[in-house]
């Protein structure tokens, strides 16, 4: 051994220099408290277990609940929620469709709004009971005449109801202008009129009328009832049936848009009396999905609080049995210069340590169930980047609840009797 | 045991580190117990003194008032001149971590960490920077021979290196106090000769050392013995 043993801490004497107060800086604190948790690496898993677990059914929940309501937002968004219809509105006193005040330049009037994305007037035409026939003979027996329904459309109808044509084209607003005799067919009205091509340009006969078909429909989104019927320009059918005016005006919109082109719309059509046309606007998909998360959320929230509260009282148990187990280090750590709340410090960093692992796994394996389920289902997996990252701190907050009673109890640890003991 | 107690020289400058006045301690009761009374004693520097008694003697209250882990109901405590009688229990911490160094008959090591690391430990609540914890920590163990055991686990140790490993806590905050409480309690005769061996050594480098003892034995390797009796000091 050499003989210089504490020459160094003579000098020290010497020097007579005394630094009063004991201090504990962040970083040894934060060492300390993980180096003891490393020490017994599968006590700490345990004890993170319950909070693993409530912190996992609580993303889960959230994120699930949240997946699920925006599949059942998306399955009807598309259509309904871009889908705005302007009617007359009924007269109350009798019960009975107002006349029609809906001006002819509505797709003018309307394209003008921000969010309009298309207009079309539509109009059921009163033909005065003529039969359709697809042939200039009239026949006695009339077998070759059918009752089909007329429709006056504006050319913009065919995009608000996303319809797509079979072959040919639709009329457009020279056609209607002009009110040339012209006419789309509906897929069914095509069948039932036997015409199936355009480019021999087919006539039929509305009475004693004869139109040229111009375009046959494959389907249409919105109005299924344009599929059975002959679509003839407004323009025409003001001037051939004397139709008074356009008896609807259906509307396509961006998403989210459609409550405000509701209000703005009939302000639009009718600025005199707004009252006297109604807009039907599809419900706000908000509210839908506030309403399915709710229901969902409530249930399983309450559970995931509860396994979250049953994982507290897990870390505090535990700590409490580490604080009498580690009596000994304690006293040891008070007689080398370790103030209560250094103690205390410790004991608190080491149950939030526990709570921030257990949070952070418990997001993991929450977002494992949500993408898992999501893929059983194909669903697009929808979550919050804050629940996410807001997870570990969760975890961490619930560590310090846990650990306060522990850390006080260790910090009231009085040194005598601590090193009393083995 | 060897007769090398006369030889050690000395190197008492006369200042005492240590005065005690009329020290008492009553714990409160009900019934009052009277563990010490009429406690005068002064340590100069550089002295090593063994305090011997039968167990409830009030040798560990003396003890735990000397490391300041109590305090005294009467009478006052001089620490390098500072009265520390009236001090607030932050305060009594502070002078722990900074003047006095323990050495317990259990060695109270952390069985998880390395020695260094336990020697580190000496140093964790006063000021001193990581790295210059780490050198002193080496040094230390230098110092009680143990730098090849640095980074072995207190299990791994012998009872010898592990009261070694102990004393080398102790040292490295450099108090200006060494107070060891039955340092050879749990260890053989040959191994607690080596442990009275290294007290020599630190004696003769001029550290002030307390052994609390009631091995007769043990307590005559210090220059000077004294019994405690009752709660009353006693000439030997």
């Amino acid at each position: 051994m050499s003989a210089p043993i504490i020459d160094a801490a003579v000098d020290d004497l010497d020097a007579g220099g005394h630094h009063e107060g004991s201090s504990f800086a962040p970083i040894d604190l934060v060492n300390e408290a993980l180096t003891a948790l490393l020490a017994r690496p599968s006590r700490a898993a345990l004890t993170a277990l319950g909070t693993v677990l409530g912190v996992a059914a609580l993303i889960a929940t959230l994120g699930l609940s949240r997946t699920a309501g925006a599949q059942i937002v998306s399955s009807f968004d598309e259509l309904a929620a871009t889908e705005v219809r302007v009617e007359p509105g009924s007269n109350r006193a009798f019960g009975q469709r107002q006349v029609s005040t809906i001006p002819w330049d509505a797709e003018d009037r309307l394209l003008r709004l921000n969010g309009v994305t298309a207009v079309g007037t539509e109009s059921d035409v009163d033909v005065g009971g003529a039969l359709a026939r697809s042939v200039p003979v009239v026949d006695p027996l009339g077998r070759n005449e059918s009752q089909i329904p007329v429709v006056a459309a504006s050319p913009g109808l065919f995009d608000a109801t996303r319809a797509t044509l079979r072959t040919g084209r639709t009329f457009d607003h020279g056609h209607s202008e002009r009110g040339d005799p012209v006419v789309v067919l509906g897929p069914a009205a095509a069948a039932r009129l036997r015409i199936d091509r355009v480019d021999n340009i087919p006539a039929i006969f509305i009475g004693d009328q004869s139109f040229a078909v111009i375009g046959i429909l494959d389907d249409v989104a919105r109005r299924p009832r344009l599929l059975s019927a002959i679509i003839l320009p407004d323009g025409t059918a003001r001037q051939q049936f004397a139709l008074g005016a356009p008896a609807a005006v259906q509307i396509e919109v961006d998403v989210g848009a459609a409550s405000l082109i509701g209000e703005q719309s009939v302000i639009a059509l009718s600025p005199n009396d707004p009252s006297l046309l109604r807009a039907q606007v599809p419900p706000e998909p908000r509210s839908v999905r506030a309403n399915v998360e709710d229901d969902v959320n409530a249930l399983f929230v309450v559970l995931g609080g509860v396994s979250l509260l049953v994982g507290a009282l897990g870390i505090a148990n535990v700590t409490l049995v580490s604080v009498l187990e580690r009596t000994g280090e304690i006293g040891l750590r008070r007689a080398l210069g370790a103030r209560r709340r250094h103690i205390a410090a410790q004991f608190l960093t080491e149950s939030a340590a526990v709570g921030f692992l257990g949070g952070l796994l418990g997001a993991t394996v929450g977002i494992l169930v949500i993408v898992g389920v999501s893929a059983q289902r194909d669903w697009t997996p929808v979550l919050d980047a804050e629940l996410a990252l807001a997870a570990p701190l969760v975890g961490a907050a619930v560590g310090l609840l846990a650990g306060a009673y522990p850390a006080v109890r260790a910090a009231s640890t009085e040194p005598i009797e601590a090193l009393r003991s083995g | 045991m060897t007769a090398t107690v006369g030889e050690v020289p000395v190197p008492s400058t006369g200042r005492p580190v240590v005065e005690l006045r009329d020290l008492g301690r009553t714990f409160p009761g009900p019934p009052p117990v009277t563990a010490l009374s009429g406690i005068d004693l002064v340590l100069p520097e550089g002295s090593y003194t063994s305090i011997v008694g039968p167990s409830g003697s009030g040798k560990s209250t003396l003890l735990h008032l000397l490391g300041l882990l109590d305090r005294a109901t009467e009478g006052s405590y001089l620490l390098d001149g500072d009265d520390v009688s009236d001090l607030d229990d932050q305060a009594r911490t502070a002078i722990r971590a900074q003047r006095i160094g323990f050495v317990f008959q259990a060695f109270h090591l952390l069985a998880h960490r390395s020695a260094a690391e336990n020697v580190e430990l000496g140093m964790l609540y006063s000021r001193v920077p990581r790295r210059v914890r780490a050198e002193r920590a080496v040094e230390a163990l230098d110092r009680v021979g143990l730098a090849h055991r640095r980074s072995f686990s207190p299990v791994t140790l012998s009872g010898g290196e592990r009261q070694r490993v102990a004393i080398a806590r102790a040292l490295v905050g450099r108090p200006s106090l060494l107070l060891a409480d039955e340092p050879t309690g749990n260890l053989d005769t040959a191994t607690g000769e080596s442990i009275l061996a290294l007290f020599d050594e630190l004696h003769a480098g001029g550290l002030t050392l307390v052994v609390i003892t009631h091995d007769r034995e043990v307590a005559a390797r210090a220059e000077r013995t004294v019994a405690i009796r009752d709660g009353r000091l006693e000439a030997v």
